[in-house]
């Protein structure tokens, strides 16, 4: 379980920290890049986030009898 | 007590995707998805033993593993069907939400046409020429 919550904690951080880059780019008029920082954000929470349902989903596999 | 963890996991997770939903809602929504896999996956470690058991009882009472099998998957099936359901209709999807339900519906129902089909039969033998 601890895990689990420094996850959680960990996207929150690169959530807030990518918000804040975003502002600081759209205040300098640089609003493309802040989209891009965005969607990069994303994309990283997104492979960690697929990661772990791949684990769910083996486990329940396993767990199931799915063969 | 691990139904403490739990639900403290779960009041962590809405605080901070209340706090991340005002500037970015995508954050928000994996958030709330990497809880909801966090407390299923530890669901499924707790529930492995009992499926032990159940499979050990079954054995015992020779039943045949096919119909365990079966009941299993119909059980994993809904089990997951449920998740990508509720997780989906709480991005605001409820046609996706409500397409995952009855695709679980459909394949429970595909899974379980063999032991409905033995039970018939069964039926049919016990009744009177």
């Amino acid at each position: 379980m601890k895990l689990d919550v420094n996850m959680i904690f960990q996207i929150a951080g690169i959530a807030i920290i990518v918000s804040m880059i975003h502002t600081v780019l759209k205040q300098m008029g640089k609003e493309d890049f802040a989209h891009w920082v965005t969607l990069i954000g994303f994309i990283v929470i997104l492979y960690m986030v697929a990661t772990f349902i791949n684990d769910l989903f083996q486990e329940i596999q396993r767990v199931f009898l799915f063969h | 007590m691990e139904i403490i963890e739990i639900v403290g996991l779960g009041l962590i997770a809405t605080v901070i995707s209340l706090i991340i939903k005002d500037q970015k809602p995508q954050f928000a929504f994996l958030i709330i998805l990497l809880t909801g896999i966090a407390i299923l996956l530890f669901l499924v470690g707790k529930i492995s033993s009992v499926i032990l058991v159940l499979e050990k009882l079954a054995m015992q009472a020779n039943i045949d593993m096919v119909y365990l099998e079966t009941i299993l998957k119909i059980i994993g099936i809904a089990y997951i069907a449920e998740f990508g359901a509720q997780i989906t209709k709480d991005a605001g999807q409820a046609a996706i939400a409500s397409k995952i339900e009855l695709a679980g519906k459909i394949l429970i129902l595909v899974m379980a046409i063999p032991i409905i089909g033995v039970i018939i039969e069964t039926i049919i033998q016990l009744l009177p020429k």
